[in-house]
Parts: C-alpha cells; sequence; structure tokens
C-alpha cells in the first residue's frame, strides 16, 4: 500500500516534470514560440510587388536589382520624420559624392491615398536628385511592407484627418538583392555612411 | 524721513514686489532659434522648431500656440520605438523647469501646423504666440526656410 502510494507520488513527480518541459518547449521552440521581434527583409529577387515610380513607370523589385538599394518607407504629409530622413539621406549621398551614381535610392510611401504620383515626384524634387519616389495601390504597398518587414498604420487625427505610423529605418542592399545592414532613424553619419559604403562594395564585389 | 516719504516707500516697495511676481515665469522665457520647413502647398500639415529656454526662477508651462498661418497648432512628438517604427502624437503640456531649456527638434518635440491657410514659402516668416501657465504670452516670428532644412541654419 505504501509502495503504490509512493510509487503513484513518483509518476506525479515525473509527470509533472514531463509537462514544465512540454510547457518550456512549446513557448520557447515550439508553436507557441513568440515571433522574432527582427525579422530580417528578404531579398530583393524574393519580393513581389508591382508599383509606379515618380515619373509614372512600372517598377518593382528587379527593378532594383543588379545595382546596390538603398529603401524607406514614409509619407509626404508627414511634417517632421520623413522630411528630416529624406534631409538626412540626400546628406549621405552629397558625403558619398559620385559613388552614389550606381545606387538605387527609393523612397516608399505608406500613404498611397494622398500620395498619387504626381505628389511624389513634387515631393522628391526637393531633395537629392537620386531619391525615386514609389507608390501605387493599397495591396502592392502592403506586399512591399511584407517584403521589407516593415510595419505602418493608420492613426486617425483632430479634425478627420489621419496621420501614418511607420517604419522609420533605412535597408541597405547590395547589388545582388541581398539585405546588408538597417540604419536607424536619427543615426548619426559617421555611422550611416560606411554602411553604406559597404552595401557599395559587396555591391561591387557582387557585380564582379 | 518724513512723513511722504514712508508711504512712498512703501507703495515703492509693494510695487517693486508685485511687478517682480509678475516678471517671474513666462516674463523669462526666452525663444531661441526658431525656424519652420517650407510647406509643398497648403494642404499638409507644417512643422516648427525652435528652443524655449526659461531663464527664471520658476517653473512655467506652455499652455498654447497660435498663428493667423495655421487653423490649429500643437506640440507634438515624434517617438521612434525599438523596432524602428515612428509614431506622432501630441505632446502632453511642456513644463519648462528654472534655468533650463526645452528643445523642439526635428524627429522629436515639434509645433505641428494644422490646417494651413496658405502655402509656407521658402524666405517668409510669420507670427507664432505662445502662451503660458501664468496668462503671459510671447510673440515670436519665425522664418521659413527650405523643406530639406534640418535646423535654424538650414
Amino acid at each position: 500500500m505504501r509502495r503504490r502510494a509512493a510509487l503513484g507520488y513518483g509518476a506525479a513527480a515525473l509527470g509533472a516534470m514531463g509537462l514544465t518541459l512540454f510547457v518550456g518547449w512549446w513557448r520557447v521552440d515550439g508553436p507557441g514560440a513568440p515571433e522574432p521581434p527582427g525579422r530580417l527583409p528578404l531579398k530583393l529577387t524574393e519580393m513581389d510587388f508591382r508599383l509606379t515610380d515618380h515619373e509614372g513607370q512600372r517598377v518593382g523589385p528587379e527593378t532594383l536589382v543588379r545595382r546596390p538599394t538603398m529603401v524607406f518607407f514614409g509619407f509626404t504629409f508627414c511634417p517632421d520624420v520623413c522630411p528630416t530622413t529624406l534631409s538626412d539621406i540626400s546628406g549621405w549621398l552629397d558625403a558619398l559624392g559620385k559613388d552614389t551614381a550606381q545606387m538605387n535610392v527609393i523612397f516608399i510611401t505608406v500613404d498611397p491615398e494622398r500620395d498619387t504620383v504626381e505628389a511624389m515626384a513634387e515631393y522628391v524634387s526637393y531633395f537629392h536628385p537620386a531619391i525615386r519616389g514609389w507608390t501605387g495601390a493599397q495591396d502592392q504597398i502592403a506586399r512591399a511592407a511584407e517584403g521589407f518587414r516593415a510595419t505602418y498604420e493608420r492613426v486617425p487625427i483632430d479634425g478627420g484627418d489621419y496621420t501614418m505610423n511607420h517604419t522609420a529605418s533605412v535597408f541597405l542592399f547590395d547589388a545582388a538583392g541581398g539585405f546588408v545592414s538597417m540604419i536607424d532613424y536619427h543615426e548619426p553619419r559617421e555611422f550611416a555612411v560606411p554602411k553604406i559604403r559597404r552595401a557599395l562594395e559587396e555591391g561591387t564585389e557582387g557585380a564582379t | 524721513m518724513n512723513k511722504l516719504t514712508i508711504p512712498l516707500l512703501a507703495t515703492l516697495t509693494a510695487l517693486a514686489l508685485t511687478s517682480g511676481v509678475a516678471l517671474a515665469g513666462s516674463k523669462d522665457v526666452v525663444v531661441e532659434n526658431a525656424w519652420a520647413r517650407a510647406s509643398i502647398g497648403g494642404n499638409r500639415p507644417g512643422a516648427a522648431y525652435m528652443t524655449i529656454h526659461n531663464t527664471g526662477d520658476e517653473a512655467v508651462m506652455l499652455t498654447g500656440l497660435a498663428t493667423p498661418l495655421s487653423m490649429m497648432s500643437e506640440i507634438h512628438e515624434t517617438t521612434t520605438n525599438s523596432d524602428g517604427v515612428s509614431s506622432m502624437a501630441p505632446a502632453s503640456k511642456i513644463t519648462i523647469a528654472p534655468d533650463k531649456r526645452v528643445e523642439l527638434a526635428p524627429g522629436g518635440l515639434h509645433v505641428m501646423l494644422m490646417g494651413l491657410q496658405g502655402p509656407m514659402t521658402e524666405g517668409d516668416s510669420f507670427p507664432l504666440a505662445l502662451s503660458f501657465s501664468d496668462g503671459g504670452k510671447i510673440t515670436v516670428v519665425v522664418p521659413i526656410l527650405g523643406i530639406a532644412a534640418r535646423g535654424p541654419e538650414g
């Protein structure tokens, strides 16, 4: 009777241990594991979306392959972050000089409802001439953002207007379309410019 | 001292004390390096930046902004989270501690100018009134710089 009770306790203890281990596995490595917070952008060659650039040309991820690429998201009704980012990028491009001639620099809007081709054309004209503006249908913008692992969200503001929350990082790709690194919003120029150089160099190696 | 000077002195002292009180707070606020970015057309909101310096020894709170240029002006704050997502929201009331500066700069606090009455053109300027918790008001003239400007120097 006592032995049986001891066995019973032992089995229960083992069962509890097993359950704990199982729960641990489920939550850490198993199906219950949280999404890794910093999912990396896909290769440009693995993305699929159709947009229109600010000159009315049909563009997609394949437009960007064979040259190093810099991509960032924003919207032209954004009074603070977006002009600052475009202005920062213009400064980086100036610092890089003629090396940027062989680079794609793409601004993709997250607000295609207001950012028509004409709106994008006017907006990019105020910044470095290498910067191109892409817009398109909502679903295609969503597919592009998914490929870059960027997020955006429409937020209503007073008076029936709205603003957009969005990923403000700048994504860098080599000439083969592989993701190289990311420049965070407001990263100082002394960090940003070498990162771009690296993408450019990997690009040159990739091309030869 | 004669009979006349004592009440006179008392009055003067009282005046000095009350004016001293009135002088504290927003009267000691100095707005430095104000600038704004040109807008594209008049439909998009505009942004203005400045440093608000409280040179006095009492904290002051900024309670309101007004300019004929826009229907509504508010202090907004841009924040970027650890995932690199930027968002913008009205900032809570801004208190400037004695002898401190609050900086309104790109990527952080800024004056959001909503409902522009016309485009903000580079080279123009506009008056902006700042109201404070003690009832005081300061009006600054804000120069409009280019859309790619990064600071008060352009």
